[in-house]
């Protein structure tokens, strides 16, 4: 299975009957797969007028209680990043997947990218946090898919699966389990009356309880700053409550949220820090350091959003070099230097996307800075 | 309240004021009216003379009359002075952002069949920046009810043009005049393929009424064009002082025409506004067609669909 149908699959299992799309390449198969599926198993797919009303119809069906995914690529991506917002503003549970290719603009269309990885973070005007997540196979393309909608309904937010267009067209063996041995995070609805509750005032964690649309609590959902009955808010006071508990809602998770592989930290002199497609690449590289005799960590980031700035300043204090690896100018490596600080050399073996490294390039990185 | 209380259009333009012509019998609704109001948010952020509330108690009424679920109905709206009606109505609403309410409700009603969903917004709102959205939510006739509120300008953002700006008029990004063509909406939204068209100034309150109890019973895309003043933005930079003025202009520039042509809906400020219901047609909608089309091709293998609610 390619990882485009993995992610398809992962979202089904996720519980997702509700998708929005618009065709993209290379991220086209999983809306493909979707419209063959959906209607076998009682859901429904859309295929909407653009990506905008995509990534809109899905807060829409979300607020009706569905399990909600949209699929792009760069140029759709950058047309949802105001939903993304939205989504981030009203606290609705929903899912993103970006099948990464070459940009900027129309770019590399059927050759793979890792270049939204900022744009992720930041693209939405505002301030904000979200989770983004980066699979390196189509088993991880299953995996994290329900990873991402188990981590919106958790914290109330849109949650991203970076995936690229080498991971989304790979194909692999995935491993499918069994319904009832995957977990799933179910919609947290409040156990509130109609009367006393309010969108935003029944939290946990600081992430509040829903209602669906029709369960009677006539609710008001804005996109303006609002209070916790969710009304408009037009001031500093409100503005700063409201963005600093989205902000921190994921700030104090980071512990649960940030997932990392590992291997041979300990004694490491040189750390290669990697995620996505990259990681593969990267890997074979260390090896190949490695049966020359040095002592390199390797890291892949399986949750690149929210950052994993308290582990990346650990390491630092004990290596001499992290080597990041990604198919971009430099978007991750800078995060990775500004937690290592001067503690830590940081470089990057970076390419402007369009095909994933060769081993020997990072190889010849890592022995530099060894050197 | 029973349908009688509410007048049938005429065929000439109604003499009397709105607020004279509301019979006796319904009071009794009225007092039903703050429950679908969040008295709590009151006041309300439009100027006086603004026809944005006067449509706003039209719904209200016909929503009374049609006994509408109050937790079956609702509001999704974009942004502007119109955007802001959602968070007046009691009922599920959703602010949602410019041009894109319609999507929005897309989703809220696929995902929730059971609901009913209109979308309450503005002019410059649905047509222009929302105007995609518009043209393919009509074409798949999803059963969401539009009610569009024209006041001839973008009045949230200062008085700036809109596609619906009529020829001529002083707006702050048009100071010497409009010069591109206006959007007939009736015309626009019947190519689309919606299946009510109706267009009413806020003078006809009670017609407007009627016409949102004949789109809750259809089955469609249905789209409601409210002719409202501003006289903030748009009458004081265009000779109606105030927005009594306006009404004034209303009253005797309307002309009702009940399922003329819509190419012929003419609406020329100062001149002629063609009201009147256009369109009243019947076609299966998205989820109907959906439905129909899969059973048909699919055979078992179709899971008839219900929602997608988790």
């Amino acid at each position: 299975m390619d990882g485009d149908s993995a992610c398809c699959e992962g979202a089904l299992a996720g519980g997702c009957r509700f998708v929005a799309g618009y065709p993209i390449t290379p991220s086209t198969e999983v809306v493909e797969l979707m419209a063959r599926r959906l209607p076998k198993i009682g859901g429904l797919f859309i295929q909407m007028e653009d990506e905008i009303a995509s990534s809109i119809a899905i807060s829409g069906a979300a607020w009706a209680g569905a399990k909600t995914m949209t699929v792009t690529s760069g140029p759709g991506f950058s047309l949802m990043m105001e939903h993304i917002g939205y989504a981030v503003m009203t606290e609705t549970p929903c899912v993103f997947v970006n099948v990464q290719r070459g940009g900027p603009s129309t770019g590399l269309p059927t050759l793979p990218g890792q270049q939204d990885m900022m744009q992720v973070r930041w693209g939405s005007h505002g301030d904000y946090e979200v989770i983004a997540l980066a699979p390196n196979s189509p088993q991880e393309c299953f995996d994290l898919t329900i990873q991402c909608f188990n981590f919106a309904e958790k914290y109330r937010l849109p949650v991203f699966l970076m995936m690229d267009e080498c991971v989304g067209h790979m194909m692999e063996k995935v491993v499918i389990p069994p319904a009832d041995e995957i977990e799933l995070e179910p919609r947290r609805y409040t156990s509130q009356k109609p009367g006393e509750y309010y969108p935003y005032n029944d939290l946990e964690n600081l992430v509040p309880k829903m209602i669906k649309a029709g369960d009677g609590y006539n609710v008001h959902i804005t996109g303006l700053t609002h209070d916790h009955r969710g009304y408009p808010a037009m001031n500093a006071a409100a503005q700063q409550k409201l963005v600093e508990r989205l902000v921190k809602k994921i700030r104090d998770a980071a512990n649960d949220i940030i997932m990392v592989e590992s291997d041979e930290l300990d004694d490491a002199d040189v750390i290669v820090v990697s995620y996505g497609i990259s990681s593969r690449v990267a890997s074979r590289a260390v090896r190949l350091a490695r049966e020359r005799g040095h002592k390199i960590g390797n890291l892949r980031l399986i949750t690149v959003w929210p950052f994993p700035e308290s582990l990346i300043e650990e390491l630092s204090q004990r290596i001499k070099a992290f080597v990041v690896v990604e198919m971009n100018m430099g978007q991750i490596v800078r995060e990775v230097q500004r937690c290592a600080g001067s503690r830590a050399l940081t470089v990057g073996v970076l390419n402007a996307g369009g095909a994933v490294h060769k081993p020997e390039e990072i190889l010849e990185r890592i022995l530099g800075v060894l050197s | 309240m029973t349908e009688s209380c509410v007048a049938e259009p005429t065929n000439s333009v109604i003499e009397e004021s709105p607020t004279e012509s509301i019979p006796a019998t319904e009071e009794a609704a009225c007092t039903h009216l703050e429950d679908f109001l969040r008295m709590d948010r009151i006041p309300h952020i439009w100027c006086p003379g603004c026809g944005i509330g006067t449509s706003v108690n039209s719904f209200l009424r016909a929503v009374i009359d049609s006994k509408i679920p109050q937790n079956k109905l609702c509001i999704v709206s974009g942004i502007g002075c119109t955007g802001r009606v959602a968070g007046y109505i009691n009922v599920d609403s959703f602010h949602t952002t410019h041009g894109r309410a319609i999507p929005f409700a897309t989703g809220l009603k696929l995902a929730n069949p059971e609901l009913m969903v209109v979308v309450y917004s503005g002019d410059g709102d649905l047509t222009a920046i929302g105007g995609n959205h518009l043209v393919h939510a009509a074409r798949r006739n999803i059963d969401i009810k539009v009610i569009c509120v024209n006041n001839f300008i973008y009045s949230m953002t200062g008085g700036q043009a809109a596609p619906t700006t009529p020829a001529g008029t002083i707006a702050s990004t048009t100071p010497y005049g409009y010069f591109e063509n206006q959007l007939n909406l009736p015309q626009f939204l019947e190519a689309c393929g919606a299946v009510y068209i109706a267009r009413w100034t806020t003078f006809h309150v009670r017609q407007i009424q009627k016409a949102v109890c004949e789109c809750f019973k259809k089955k469609g895309f249905t789209f409601i064009e409210v002719i409202a003043p501003c006289p903030t933005l748009y009458g004081r930079r265009n000779e109606y002082r105030t927005g009594l003025d306006e009404m004034k202009m209303f009253k005797e520039k309307s002309k009702i025409k009940n399922n003329i042509d819509t190419r012929e809906a003419t609406l020329i400020p100062g001149q002629e506004i063609v009201v009147g219901k256009f369109v009243d047609r019947e076609r299966p909608n998205f989820l109907d067609s959906m439905d129909e089309h899969y059973g048909r091709v699919l055979g078992d293998a179709y899971k008839p669909y219900t929602g997608a609610i988790a």
